[in-house]
């Protein structure tokens, strides 16, 4: 009776949960990033590490992978980039314990591995530039992306000290930083697949001339004038 | 033939299975476009089996590692995210392959005598594979995996009397956690792609036991020269290996375009939420089962509770996909192929295909009002089809079939 009662109440929040989906859409700045750049990436994990650490891991990155990922010696991140770790071949995790966290916030700042993927970099670019000031909020802000989020606006300090263009160029850091740390691999891919397909491609021509050569039996040799 | 073949054919029947199925096994010259699909399947299977073995010797079939070890995969193994972007878009790929392989069997006939047990079979593995592809995105324990896996399984719950003794059965549990991870993960790697590999040879013996249709729809075995060779056949090795070769070759150049520059495919292959860690206290926004699955979902959601139970739309579902079943004894029209089928027929199966396509995209649409009639509707014309066969697939003038293959 009871999971049948489940059953109906999952089905039924599920039908309509959707329309809250429909309507809670705003709209997001095109973020534009590109994941080559890589004086922008370093500057993102500066940034990152600075602002975003202290409260979110990203313990699916391990230190020595930006290093090398991001053409860094390993002692230059050891020294510059590693706040809470011990080894370079650590993950990155954050030193502030999650039952003070959830009590300072009301949550446990979420993990940001996969943020650029679960959300997207376009969220992720309008989001960090949303913050307004509202005196209801216990921080003192409200976002217009994420409404009544519990972070704190902690990029004030380069809003405040930065030109409008020079602060959309750092969040754009920050999120192109995120969207390599979202998937690693997409160095590797998008540089390597162009020659994947080329190789498929010349493999095509080949393989479709040798079938031609084959084939010309069936239209003009041995199985045509069979009867 | 040099001695070491025949000290095995001594002991094997070697030679004789290599005739029977490649060097004399006669095939339509005339096959086109549509009939790429089996032998690409074959490529699908064997690749999907290969990469999921490397996956497997990296993944965590536990509800705490999971998630975690799917990640560890795509950055710390060694060309691991290549294997496991091959095995996700491998699965969808497959969908795409297997869709055009049975609308092959519709456009040609191919189920139709003698050919009924070939699309039986074809019918369990199509259902074995969405089964399998459903527990397999289960796996990586995303968001989607655990509320996809949450709705898809309470609908047995609806089942009367054994519905809720059926759902602990099936997960394990009380609720989809760590039990119903591991018999996925068992059933998902083990049993089912084992039964698949059983199904897809016997598919194929029967395949060629009563030989392959064609475009014309006729049984070239019918026009045989006087050492017994079908007149229109020619033999599948070499001339089909080395055609197949070159549609595996562009396949795959396809396949890899997805897979090195869009793997994601814009949340088709692998849904945003699915990188959020599976949360049972969080229900996501929207979940929508992945592409495949939504004709049969739009159906399930078309159908209306009857006193408050979902059990109708269940059966519904299952009813979408049992129909398929019954194909070759609901046509009776005298001609195979779509060639010589009369107009009336060409435009009903547009209809239907169609009608397969909207549900499909109506299935991942929110909920609205003008979407819910659509779906009905499109659910009904869905069903007609079958339930009308019989009558209309003797109506409207058919065109003469040619004794011999054309083009």
């Amino acid at each position: 009776m009871n999971i049948k009662l489940k059953l109906i109440v999952g089905l039924s929040v599920l039908l309509f949960s959707v329309n809250i989906f429909a309507a809670g859409k705003v709209h997001l700045d095109h973020a534009n990033t590109d994941i080559f750049d890589e004086a922008s990436l370093q500057n993102g994990a500066k940034l990152f590490m600075n602002y975003c650490s202290g409260c979110h891991e990203i313990s699916l990155m391990r230190y020595n992978r930006i290093a090398k990922d991001l053409n860094l010696t390993e002692e230059h991140v050891a020294k510059n980039l590693m706040f809470a770790g011990n080894k370079v071949g650590e993950a990155i995790t954050t030193a502030m314990p999650e039952d003070a966290a959830a009590k300072w916030f009301g949550g446990v700042p979420p993990d940001l591995s996969l943020v650029s993927r679960s959300k997207g970099t376009d969220w992720i670019y309008t989001y960090l530039r949303s913050f307004y000031d509202d005196e209801e909020r216990i921080f003192g802000v409200n976002n217009k992306v994420l409404v009544n989020a519990s972070m704190p606006d902690v990029l004030w300090p380069l809003r405040e000290s930065q030109s409008e263009a020079a602060f959309d160029q750092s969040v754009l850091d920050i999120t192109n930083f995120l969207d390599y740390v979202g998937e690693p691999a997409k160095l590797i891919r998008l540089k390597l697949g162009k020659w994947v397909l080329l190789f498929l491609g010349i493999l095509f021509i080949l393989a479709y001339m040798l079938k031609k050569e084959y084939w010309k039996d069936v239209k003009y040799g041995i199985w045509r004038p069979r009867d | 033939m040099n001695n070491k073949q025949s000290w095995i054919d001594q002991r094997f029947p070697l030679s004789k299975v290599i005739n029977e199925h490649l060097a004399e096994y006669y095939t339509p010259r005339n096959f086109n476009f549509w009939y790429f699909f089996g032998g690409l399947a074959v490529v699908m299977l064997i690749m999907q089996l290969v990469t999921g073995i490397f996956l497997t010797m990296h993944y965590k079939p536990d509800a705490e590692y999971a998630f975690a070890s799917v990640e560890y995969i795509m950055r710390d193994v060694e060309w691991g995210w290549f294997i496991r972007y091959m095995h996700s878009t491998g699965a969808s790929a497959f969908f795409v392959i297997i869709y055009l392989h049975m609308m092959r069997a519709l456009l040609y006939g191919s189920y139709k005598g003698p050919r009924e047990l070939i699309w039986i079979l074809g019918m369990v593995l199509y259902i074995l594979l969405l089964a399998e592809a459903f527990m397999g995105y289960v796996l990586p324990w995303g968001q989607m995996s655990f509320w996809g896996a949450q709705v898809i399984i309470s609908l047995f719950g609806s089942v009367p009397i054994v519905g809720p003794d059926l759902l602990v059965w099936i997960l394990g549990d009380y609720a989809v956690g760590d039990a119903t991870l591991n018999r996925f993960f068992s059933l998902h790697v083990v049993v089912i792609p084992l039964i698949l590999v059983v199904l897809v040879f016997l598919h194929i013996v029967a395949l060629h036991h009563v030989g392959s249709n064609n475009p014309d729809g006729i049984e070239i075995k019918k026009n045989k020269d006087a050492d017994g060779i079908p007149k229109d056949g020619i033999p599948f090795h070499p001339y089909f290996t080395i055609k197949d070769s070159v549609v595996v070759v562009g396949f795959l150049w396809i396949f890899c375009a997805v897979v090195f520059y869009a793997p994601a495919l814009n949340g088709y292959f692998l849904e945003a939420p699915n990188f959020i860690e599976a949360n049972p206290l969080k229900t996501p926004e929207h979940i929508a089962p992945l592409w495949y699955l939504t004709p049969y979902y739009s159906v399930l959601r078309a159908i209306p509770p009857l006193f408050g139970s979902q059990f109708p739309g269940v059966l519904g579902m299952f009813a979408a996909l049992g129909v398929f079943f019954l194909l070759p004894w609901l046509d009776r029209s005298p001609v195979k192929s779509i060639r010589y089928r009369s107009p009336i027929y060409k435009w009903i199966l547009g209809v239907f295909v169609l009608s397969f396509i909207v549900l499909g995209w109506l299935g991942v649409q929110p909920v609205t009002p003008l979407y819910v009639l659509m779906a009905r509707i499109f659910t009904i014309l869905y069903f007609s089809f079958f339930i009308l066969m019989p009558w209309f697939s003797t109506l409207g003038k058919t065109k003469e079939v040619p004794e011999r293959v054309t083009g």
